[in-house]
C-alpha cells in the first residue's frame, strides 16, 4: 500500500491533468514526486523554493485570479510558520484553497520537535470557514482530496504516515460514522487513531464514531449517539493536540448533561527521538494507554 | 508650464479636494500624499482597468500592499469612478466601506485587503502565475509597497523568487519616503537588480518621469520602480 503522501502525489498529478482550474504550489517538499506533473503543466505546478510565506501568499494570489490552488509542505511549515498568510491571504481576501500537509504530529520522531505540528488544527480553529480533514487511510485521503479540489472553500487536509489497516470512509462523505454502537459512552476516533481506539474499546459497551472531517464538526451525529444515554460521556481521540475538539463537542451537547475527555498529543515537549510507536505510547495513544484512560473516565467500565 | 504639467497640477488639486473630505484638512503633508502622484499616473495613464472592467479577467491588477494611509488611494479610485465621492466623508466610520486599511470585499476596485505589511508582493507573484496559467499574458500586475514595508521578510521571499522565475508581468512600485529605520544601504533598486529585476529610481513627484519609468519595456524580467518622495521625518 502506498502512503497518504504518495497517494496525494499520484492523485493531484491526475487532477492537474483533468482540471485546468487547479494549480499546485510547492516549497521544495515533494517536488521530486511532482516532476512529471511539472513537465506536463509547467504553468500550474510551481515550486517557490524554501519560502513558506511565499508558498501561501502565491497560493492566495493564484486564488485571486479564479484558479484553485493546492499548497503543500510539512504541517509545521504550512500552517504554523506562515499562519498570518493563511489567515489574511485567504479568509480576509474572501478566497479559497486547499492546504495539504505531511508530517503531522509524530511522523518523523527522529527529526525532533521542529518537524512536529501537533497544534495545527487548534490554530486553524481560530479562523473562520476552514474545513479540516484528517484521513486515516490513503483511500480516504484520495477521496477527500478529490472532493476538496472540486469545491471553492478553504480546506486543510492533514496527511500522516500513521494509517488504519483498512479504509472506513473512502466515499469521502463528511459526517461521522458509527462503526460500533453501545450504551456506556461515545468515543470519537479521528482519522489515524481509529485502529488503536477500536483495540482499546474491545469489550466495552461504547459507541465508536469515526471522523475524517473534523471541521465542520458533526454535532448532529454526536448528539444522536449521545442521545441514547441518560448522560453523555464522550471521549475524543485525536492525533494532534489533546483537547483540540473538546470545546466543539461541548457546544454540540449544550442541552445535554455531559462530560468530555479529550485525548491526543501532550502539550509538553517530549524531547525524545525514536520511533512513532514509542511516541504514541509516550502520549498514551497506544491501545493500552487509551484503554486505561477510557476506563478511568467511563463509569462502570472494566479496566 | 506645459499642457501636460498643467493637467497634472489640476488632477492633483482635484485629488487634494477629494482627500479633504476624508481628512477635513485642505492641505495635506508629504506623508499623506507620498503615494498620490504615482497612484494618479498609474490609474490615469498606465493601468488598463476601469469601473466597467473591474471584474474583467484580462484587466490589469493593482494591489495596494502598503494599506496604511489609504486616503490617496481612495481619492484616486473615487476620481476614476470606482465608487461615489459621497463615500469619502465616512472614512473610517462604522458604516463606511472605507477603512483606515482597505478591505477588498468592501471597496469596489480594490484587488486586495491590506494593512498587515508584506502581503501584497507574494500575492502579486501568485496573481501573475494564475493569469499565466490561464493564458492571460497580457494583463500586468502592479503592487505598491513602502520603503519601510520592504523590511518585512515576506517581500524578500517574493523578490528573490520573481527575478529568476522571469515574471515579466509583475511590477513593483516602491514609494520611498525614507521611513525605514535602518535604511537600505546601496539603495532599494539594487536589491531588485541583484535578484534579476529591471529597476529604476525616479522622482516620485514628477509625472513624466513616473510615466516613463512605468512604461519602459523589460522583456523577460519583472520591473521595479522606486519613486522617491520627501522624507517622512523631514
Amino acid at each position: 500500500m502506498d502512503t497518504m503522501r504518495e497517494r496525494f502525489v499520484s492523485t493531484t498529478s491526475q487532477l492537474l491533468d483533468e482540471d485546468a482550474r487547479l494549480a499546485l504550489v510547492l516549497a521544495e517538499i515533494s517536488k521530486d514526486g511532482f516532476s512529471a506533473a511539472h513537465r506536463r503543466h509547467p504553468d500550474r505546478v510551481i515550486n517557490v523554493g524554501i519560502r513558506e510565506q511565499l508558498l501561501i501568499g502565491a497560493g492566495g494570489g493564484i486564488a485571486l485570479t479564479g484558479l484553485r490552488p493546492i499548497m503543500h509542505t510539512f504541517a509545521s511549515f504550512l500552517v504554523e510558520r506562515p499562519f498570518e498568510q493563511v489567515k489574511l491571504d485567504f479568509g480576509h481576501q474572501g478566497t479559497g484553497g486547499v492546504l495539504v500537509s505531511a508530517g503531522a504530529s509524530y511522523d518523523w520522531p527522529a527529526g525532533g520537535f521542529t518537524h512536529m505540528a501537533p497544534g495545527d488544527v487548534a490554530l486553524l480553529d481560530t479562523l473562520d470557514g476552514w474545513s479540516v480533514q484528517v484521513p486515516g487511510h490513503p483511500d480516504e485521503a484520495e477521496a477527500l482530496l478529490r472532493q476538496s479540489a472540486a469545491r471553492d472553500d478553504r480546506v486543510y487536509i492533514r496527511l500522516s504516515l500513521q494509517t488504519n489497516a483498512r479504509a472506513h470512509a473512502s466515499d469521502g462523505k463528511p459526517g461521522f460514522r458509527a462503526l460500533r454502537e453501545g450504551r456506556g459512552g461515545v468515543v470519537i476516533a479521528v482519522g489515524p487513531m481509529l485502529d488503536h481506539v477500536l483495540a482499546a474499546a474491545e469489550g466495552l459497551d461504547v459507541t465508536v464514531l469515526y471522523a475524517t472531517t473534523v471541521r465542520p464538526f458533526d454535532s448532529a451525529a454526536l448528539r444522536a449517539a449521545a442521545g441514547v444515554q441518560n448522560a453523555a460521556d464522550v471521549v475524543i481521540v485525536e492525533p494532534y493536540l489533546a483537547g483540540t475538539s473538546t470545546a466543539v463537542a461541548s457546544e454540540a451537547l449544550t442541552d445535554v448533561p455531559h462530560r468530555v475527555l479529550g485525548l491526543g498529543v501532550a502539550r509538553r515537549e517530549l524531547r525524545r527521538y525514536g520511533r512513532m510507536d514509542e511516541h504514541l505510547t509516550a502520549h498514551g495513544l497506544d491501545p493500552r494507554g487509551l484503554r486505561a484512560r477510557m476506563a478511568r473516565f467511563l463509569p462502570g467500565t472494566p479496566r | 508650464m506645459t499642457t501636460t504639467a498643467a493637467a497634472s497640477a489640476d488632477a492633483i488639486r482635484e485629488l487634494d479636494r477629494l482627500m479633504a473630505q476624508m481628512t477635513g484638512d485642505e492641505k495635506h503633508g508629504p506623508a499623506a500624499t507620498s503615494t498620490l502622484d504615482a497612484l494618479w499616473v498609474l490609474y490615469d495613464r498606465v493601468l488598463r482597468v476601469s469601473p466597467a472592467t473591474a471584474e474583467a479577467p484580462d484587466r490589469d491588477r493593482f494591489l495596494l500592499s502598503k494599506g496604511h494611509g489609504p486616503m490617496a488611494y481612495y481619492a484616486v479610485l473615487a476620481a476614476k469612478g470606482f465608487f461615489p465621492e459621497e463615500w469619502l466623508p465616512g472614512f473610517g466610520s462604522y458604516d463606511s466601506p472605507l477603512g483606515h486599511h482597505p478591505d477588498a470585499t468592501l471597496v469596489p476596485g480594490a484587488e486586495i485587503g491590506s494593512g498587515s505589511l508584506g502581503h501584497g508582493l507574494p500575492l502579486a507573484v501568485g496573481a501573475v502565475h494564475g493569469l499565466r496559467a490561464q493564458g492571460l499574458t497580457g494583463p500586468r500586475v502592479w503592487v505598491l509597497i513602502g520603503d519601510a514595508e520592504l523590511d518585512e521578510g515576506s517581500n524578500h521571499e517574493a523578490l528573490a523568487y520573481a527575478g529568476p522565475a522571469g515574471l515579466e508581468q509583475l511590477h513593483t512600485l516602491v514609494i520611498d519616503n525614507a521611513s525605514a529605520t535602518h535604511g537600505w544601504p546601496g539603495g532599494i533598486a539594487s536589491r531588485f537588480e541583484a535578484a534579476g529585476w529591471s529597476a529604476e529610481t525616479v522622482d516620485g513627484r514628477d509625472h513624466e518621469a513616473l510615466y516613463a519609468a512605468f512604461s519602459a519595456p523589460h522583456p523577460g524580467r519583472p520591473r521595479a520602480v522606486v519613486a522617491r518622495v520627501e522624507p517622512k521625518d523631514a
